[in-house]
């Protein structure tokens, strides 16, 4: 496992416009390493756009640091190579190909074979279901293990930051908490962790830090404790 | 059965021709989902490349040395013609309606057809001598002959080199994740555009392949010689299952010992209207072709 440094990512006046409708109005947020960070909200406000445009695959305005170096401009294998990988809604694996392929294609930007392999054991270790389809073609897996192979994928890549876009989606509460415990051991070995959910209270109880997104603003943030018993988030969310 | 092996090779040696040919075909559709027209055209202009590069420098004796420099010169100005055509005529519209690329495509291609009629001239040119076609051995009375095997020997280990490309390496990885999820592809930090490129070029070294072996064995050369073999290439490819790869391949050598059967049978007229037919059939009957599958995808 590669020793992660304590980084953090400061984003600032972030805004994202689909040709006149603002998708994202100015929001400001900050995550860490050896944190769960996680961003609420209903449906349509803006949360999957914010991961997108933080990873650099929509045009946005804004500043986005990683400690202080800027890195808005940085395309997105730009900012895979600087440590910060996405694991995107419905997953996106590629369901013709073997969970081997899947896999060694999120350490595409690695050239170098023997630490890829390493990885790969690394992570087998980490999912044992995976080591087990190894050689299956990947659209055959079962949900849960789809979802593994996604964050597993993402984890080839050996990331400082993991972006998450809705893990929990269609999947059943044991698999969910299994997954949920990957992510606090992900945040134990140092990662730090932004996770966009609709599911509210599964994400806040594992989170150090959480912000509530509404139609493209921040209207809330605070612990994830703090917000699982603020009476707005608990009006608008949890009841 | 004597005469059944011999047509069986024969139809064995156009079928690799046809197998090289449709792959180029079938790569380009998998990755663009388009019909990449102008893949004929590419073909016969690679033949011209080693016309005109042996005249320049006075190839004409046959030799290994020779040989190897008329296929190579083939695959160069193959990969380039391929590389351009991608990256001049079709790149420009990739982000617009898919009917405009094929316009576009149908368009390259009589460029190349009558462009090459002007430059070149409409008339048959003969291929240079590369290598010496002597009759190696005799197998149940059946000649081999050094362009035959040759034709088995290239086209076999070409296959084998595209099979490790697209299956064991992190760019063969890369092609069949772009050409199935792109926006997914863009995650693990392909850039989705030179991994198209790159599949355009493939696909055009296995054009320009082709048409050497093909000059060799048959040395007459015209603008017009991509255009007959294309469309019995792109039938293979769809025989097989457009998109995907080991399709092409065995609808190239079925349609190609299809025909030899017909000719060598008394069938010869009708070789010509085999690929028709077969497109029409399969198109009836299995729309996805032999090897392909819809896509199922679980959410």
């Amino acid at each position: 496992m590669k020793k992660i440094t304590p980084q953090n990512i400061q984003v600032n006046n972030l805004s994202v416009n689909y040709g006149n409708i603002k998708a994202i109005k100015d929001i400001s947020f900050n995550f860490r390493t050896s944190e769960i960070t996680t961003l609420i909200g209903s449906n349509g406000a803006g949360k999957t756009t914010t991961l997108k445009a933080l990873m650099g695959l929509l045009p946005s305005a804004g500043t986005v640091s990683v400690n202080d170096t800027r890195i808005e401009k940085l395309t997105v294998a730009g900012r895979i190579s600087r440590g910060i990988t996405l694991c995107p809604e419905g997953r996106g694996i590629f369901p013709n190909l073997t969970v081997h392929d899947n896999l060694m294609l999120g350490a595409y930007l690695n050239k170098n074979s023997a630490e890829i392999k390493h990885l790969l054991e690394e992570q087998l270790t980490f999912f044992p279901k995976l080591a087990e389809r190894i050689k299956q073609i990947a659209g055959t897996l079962s949900g849960g293990e789809q979802q593994m192979l996604a964050i597993s994928r993402a984890l080839m890549s050996q990331p400082e930051f993991l972006l998450l876009d809705e893990p929990s989606l269609g999947l059943a509460p044991v698999i969910i908490d299994q997954i949920f415990s990957k992510f606090e051991d992900l945040k134990k070995q140092g990662l730090g962790l932004l996770i966009v959910e609709q599911n509210a209270i599964l994400a806040l109880e594992i989170s150090d830090r959480a912000y509530v997104l509404e139609t493209g603003t921040l209207t809330l943030s605070g612990t994830g404790a703090e917000l699982l018993h603020d009476p707005r988030v608990i009006d608008a969310y949890l009841s | 059965m004597q005469e059944f092996l011999q047509h069986t090779l024969n139809g064995l040696s156009t079928g690799s021709i046809y197998a090289l040919v449709a792959l180029g075909y079938t790569m380009v559709y998998g990755i663009l989902q388009m019909i990449n027209f102008a893949h004929s055209e590419i073909y016969m202009l690679g033949a011209f490349a080693v016309y005109y590069v042996a005249r320049f420098f006075g190839l004409n004796t046959p030799s290994t040395l020779n040989f190897i420099i008329g296929l190579l010169s083939a695959i160069v100005a193959c990969g380039l013609v391929g590389f351009a055509v991608e990256r001049f005529a079709y790149k420009p519209l990739r982000k617009t309606d898919k009917l405009n690329v094929l316009i576009t495509a149908i368009g390259v291609s009589i460029l190349f057809q009558f462009g090459g009629q002007i430059i070149f001239g409409a008339d048959p040119k003969s291929f240079p001598d590369l290598i010496e076609n002597t009759e190696l051995f005799n197998f149940l009375e059946i000649p081999f002959n050094v362009v035959d095997l040759l034709i088995y020997g290239v086209t076999f280990a070409s296959l084998i080199a595209l099979t490790y490309l697209v299956n064991y390496t992190q760019r063969g990885r890369a092609m069949r994740a772009v050409s199935t999820k792109p926006d997914a592809a863009k995650l693990m930090g392909i850039n989705n555009d030179s991994i198209i490129s790159f599949t355009f070029v493939v696909g055009s070294v296995l054009a320009g392949i082709g048409a050497f072996l093909v000059a060799t064995k048959y040395p007459k050369i015209d603008p017009m010689m991509g255009a007959r073999i294309g469309m019995g290439a792109f039938v293979a490819a769809v025989f097989g299952g457009i998109g995907n790869l080991p399709g092409a391949v065995l609808g190239g050598y079925l349609l190609g010992l299809g025909e030899c059967y017909l000719i060598g049978y008394g069938a010869s007229t009708f070789r010509e209207a085999l690929s028709f037919f077969i497109l029409i059939l399969i198109l009836l009957v299995k729309p996805n072709g032999l090897l392909g599958k819809t896509a199922k995808e679980k959410i």
